[in-house]
């Protein structure tokens, strides 16, 4: 028999933790499941455990992870760890990859919490290794400890940034320089939303606490800084850059880069969940009512997978998905829901207050992509570079789904996820078009690439219900 | 605009039929509600195979496969053909005494592609194949082609020379009036004395509508893709006693089918996936090629296809009123047979005969007392 559970949470972050917890503690039967070995999600990765011998490296966040997690452990949720997702279907059978075997599950309702992924923007390049994503760095960081010997590179955009920054000074990483592609009209544009942002001036604060830490410690900070190239032959020698209107080089063997955070669609797409092109976060999310209900029948979405909202946003979203599941399995009323709510919802509205500054504010320059090289690979698992994108759309191609068969671009082993956003936005800029009517990459399970032995071992026979 | 054939379906046949009809001067206009190549043309597993044919469609396969070789004289592109060969492989003396027999009769028709091959030559050609297979049946001028660039060769083909595509159209419903078929679109009327049906999944629609009903089911057989890996096989690998077709591409990626069905839903055009099916597939694929235990599948996919009762095509006129012709259903496995049932269309069209034997696929085949009526299964590719 394939087990059943009545609410299946998928992803240990602040979302997903909160979620289960409040739910099992509501007397509903919950199963949680992450890939990732621990729980902690993103921000409190390893939280239970952090392999660094000085927690602070990581900030005062941290802590809230780890009662987080202790609430989690307590409340009774089943928890499977090492479990990743690779299919979801209308039914609410869910496709899990469980320590290596494969199974099925069912579950009454589910709660997607599976959080964000580091927005990737091509340039010259950023196939080279000794090029990295912040965020893969910061992994290396908090679950190994590991910190790279000699100085790095900073660049990007956003907030992530500050704070990965911070966290390599204190591990006594030296950093090269950390190139600010922000563009410099951002703070002008960002202004009108200050007043609202302003309520929330704890987030704000960090953020300036964090740029006297970077300042303080004499990194070497460029603003403005544009047409971003890593160069070397078999991996990257150098970082070449404009800035104050000259061209710049800096020798490094480690440039981490990071535009801010986008949710993770193609767990929701592949539902086909209904998504919207989110014009001042610049990425696809899931359309969602209050309490993170989709248009397909028992799913919710909570957390940065539903839209960028921060830990704290992600953790109230959590809960009130688990409200209103507990609501529609019987355990409580439309009142009682309503009445636990309110100071959940209150939280969350301050919380993301804060969003549409920030938003602005750290907006990656459209030029990253409009003016993206002909000869820059878009695509890296099928090397696809944005010259052939163009030439495809000048060929009649009007969207990415068809962009596949002309181009095979989005078809590799990433899905998508590497391509995807960039691609919708190439191709709406090539047309003329909102991204909005060109429409994104249809998503077709396995989520994530299934070992064929792993899917051959796969006979629908689960355990029983946990 | 006056038009001469109006072609419901942008799909393989659709533009096939196009592209021969504007070589023989007509003004074609091709209606399609989605894009061209969008459904089972674009996605199919791209085997080009006359191995194991039907003996109805032997002539029509035959006929098509030298079009095949020399695909890009017909429409300025390769295709992506590879002349790969395609092979069937016997697991047991029982499977390779059906195959040496199916091998006789398509001696004693007068066709020689077919050859019985013994294990040594079956390890020299598959080598990567586990070792308890004992023989196989070897077309060796088979192959494989990409799906998505040949329609789209073919479409561009047709369009240089002047066949109108009319995309994200939906032909409602067709009529003749006044000499002429009228075709409802949700953009409009287009009237032409020829209509022609080359409506894949949904053609039983158009058939039904102009009093030619057929028993006809949608299926969506089903395909997945490995990541990449080295080069280890060249020909396309079917199974005697299996559901399987199994090919290496340029690019190292594996693409397994072999007909294993998921769930089709033509009036939305959507497909879904059976994981339970598929691993079924995997276990195929596991138990014959030990190379492939390692491999990641990365991708899985299936296309709506029209699968007639006794599993081959409609090819040929309406038994009504005149100037219909239809060309659908081509029960997964259509796509190699595509450059050659455009030619036999347009023949239909243009000289009312064809040079090809296309009784067996008289759409009233069925108005006749029914014989066996098989269930759909077994081998796409
Ligand atoms: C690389 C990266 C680094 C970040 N670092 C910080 C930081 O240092 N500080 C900060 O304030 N914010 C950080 N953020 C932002 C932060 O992730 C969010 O604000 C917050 O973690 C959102 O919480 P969440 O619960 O929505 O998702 P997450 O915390 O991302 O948790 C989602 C969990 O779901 C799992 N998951 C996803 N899909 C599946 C699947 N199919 N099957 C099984 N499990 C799945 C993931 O592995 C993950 O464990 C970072 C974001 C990223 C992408
Ligand atoms: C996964 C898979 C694998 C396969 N593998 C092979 C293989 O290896 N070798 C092989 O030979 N064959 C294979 N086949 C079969 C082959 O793909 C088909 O037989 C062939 O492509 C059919 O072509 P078609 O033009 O008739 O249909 P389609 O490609 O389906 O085209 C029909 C078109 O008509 C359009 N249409 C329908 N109704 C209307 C309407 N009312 N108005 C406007 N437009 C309309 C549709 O949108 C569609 O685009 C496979 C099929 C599938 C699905």
């Amino acid at each position: 028999m394939t087990a059943r559970h009545e609410l299946a949470v998928i992803g240990a972050g602040p979302a997903g933790l909160a979620a289960a917890a409040t739910a099992a503690e509501l007397g509903l039967k919950v199963a949680l499941f992450d890939d990732q070995p621990a729980p902690g999600g993103q921000i409190y990765r390893g939280v239970e455990r952090t392999p660094l011998a000085d927690p602070a490296v990581l900030g005062d966040d941290y802590r809230r992870g780890a009662d987080l997690a202790e609430a989690f452990r307590a409340s009774g949720a089943a928890y499977h760890p090492s479990c990743g997702v690779w299919l979801l279907t209308p039914e609410r059978e869910l496709g899990l990859l469980d320590n290596g075997q494969a199974r099925f599950v069912t579950a009454g309702r589910v709660i997607i919490a599976g959080g964000a992924m580091e927005r990737p923007v091509p340039f010259p390049g950023w196939t080279l290794p000794g090029v990295m994503t912040a965020g893969a760095g910061q992994i290396l960081l908090k679950s190994a400890g590991m910190v790279p010997g000699k100085g790095v590179v900073l660049a990007g955009t956003g907030p992530l940034l500050l704070l990965l920054a911070a966290q390599y000074l204190r591990a006594g990483v030296q950093i090269a320089a950390l190139l600010d592609m922000t563009p410099p009209s951002n703070a002008l544009r960002a202004l009108p939303h200050l007043p609202a942002a302003l309520s929330a001036f704890g987030t704000l604060a960090k953020g300036l606490a964090l740029k006297r830490e970077i300042h303080r410690a004499g990194v070497r900070v460029v603003k403005g800084v544009t047409s971003l190239r890593a160069l070397g032959e078999a991996r990257l020698e150098a970082v070449a850059y404009e800035a104050g209107g000259r061209e710049q080089r800096l020798d490094s063997e480690l440039l981490l880069v990071h535009f801010g955070v986008i949710p993770e669609s193609n767990t929701t797409r592949s539902l086909g969940i209904r998504h919207l092109w989110d014009s001042r976060q610049l990425c696809w999310r899931p359309v969602a009512d209050a309490w993170g209900n989709t248009g397909a029948e028992g799913f919710a979405v909570a957390g940065d997978g539903a839209g960028i909202g921060g830990a704290l946003a992600a953790e109230y979203a959590g809960r009130l998905a688990a409200l209103e599941a507990a609501r529609a399995l019987g355990r409580i009323d439309a009142a009682e829901r309503d009445r636990s709510a309110a100071p959940v919802r209150a939280a969350l509205a301050k919380e993301r207050r804060v969003r549409p500054f920030l938003d602005v504010l750290f907006q990656p320059a459209p030029e990253l992509i409009s003016q993206l090289a002909d000869d820059t690979v878009v695509c890296r698992c099928e090397e696809v570079t944005a010259g052939q994108i163009r030439e495809a759309v000048g060929q009649g191609c009007t969207g990415p789904n068809q962009l596949k068969s002309f181009t095979r671009c989005g078809m590799g082993p990433c899905q998508g996820r590497q391509c995807g956003t960039t691609v919708s936005q190439l191709i709406g800029h090539t047309l003329g078009r909102p991204v909005e009517e060109i429409g994104a990459y249809r998503i077709r399970p396995p989520l994530k690439p299934i070992g064929l032995t792993q899917l051959a071992a796969l006979d629908g026979e689960g355990e029983a219900a946990a | 605009m006056n038009l001469d054939a109006v072609v419901v379906g942008g799909g393989l046949h659709g533009c096939s039929a196009a592209l021969q009809l504007a070589l023989r001067k007509l003004r074609c206009l091709v209606i399609e509600k989605d894009t061209v190549g969008r459904h089972a043309s674009g996605v199919n597993a791209g085997g080009v195979r006359r191995l194991d044919r039907d003996p109805a469609e032997i002539p029509l396969s035959v006929a098509a496969m030298e079009m095949w070789w020399a695909i890009a004289e017909l429409v300025g592109d390769d295709c992506g053909f590879r002349l790969s060969g395609q092979i069937k492989i016997a697991q047991n003396e029982t499977e390779l005494a059906v195959l040496e027999e199916r091998a006789r009769l398509v001696r004693s028709l007068g066709y020689e592609h077919e050859e019985p091959v013994g294990a040594n030559e079956l390890f020299r050609l598959v080598p990567a194949l586990s070792r308890h297979c004992v023989g196989g049946l070897v077309a060796r001028e088979d192959g494989f082609a990409q799906p998505y660039q040949t329609t789209k060769a073919f479409r561009d083909k047709a369009a240089s020379l002047g066949v109108r595509f009319l995309e994200g159209t939906r032909v409602l419903g067709v009529e003749r009036k006044a000499g002429d078929w009228i075709a409802e679109t949700d953009r409009g009327r287009f009237a032409a004395p020829v209509l022609v049906n080359c409506a894949g999944g949904w053609g039983d629609a158009i058939a039904a509508a102009t009093g030619d009903p057929v028993p006809f089911e949608v299926v969506a057989p089903m395909m997945m893709v490995s990541a990449r890996l080295p080069p280890f096989l060249t020909p396309v690998v079917g199974a005697a006693g299996r559901k399987l077709s199994f090919k290496q591409m340029d690019n190292g990626t594996v693409v397994i089918g072999g007909g294993h069905f998921g769930g089709a839903d033509a009036e939305a055009g959507t497909t879904s996936l059976d994981f339970r099916a598929l691993a079924e597939s995997a276990r195929t694929v596991a138990e014959l090629f030990p190379i492939m235990r390692g491999a990641s599948i990365v991708r899985c996919w299936a296309g709506l296809e029209g699968f007639v009762a006794d599993g081959l095509p409609v090819i040929g006129p309406g038994t009504g009123e005149p100037g219909i012709y239809h060309a659908f259903g081509f029960s997964t496995h259509g796509f190699q047979l595509g450059p050659a049932v455009g030619r036999i269309v347009a023949d239909l069209v243009t000289r009312g005969e064809s040079d090809l034997p296309i009784e067996p696929f008289r759409i009233d085949r069925f108005a006749k007392p029914p014989s066996a009526v098989p269930h759909p299964s077994a081998g796409s590719g």
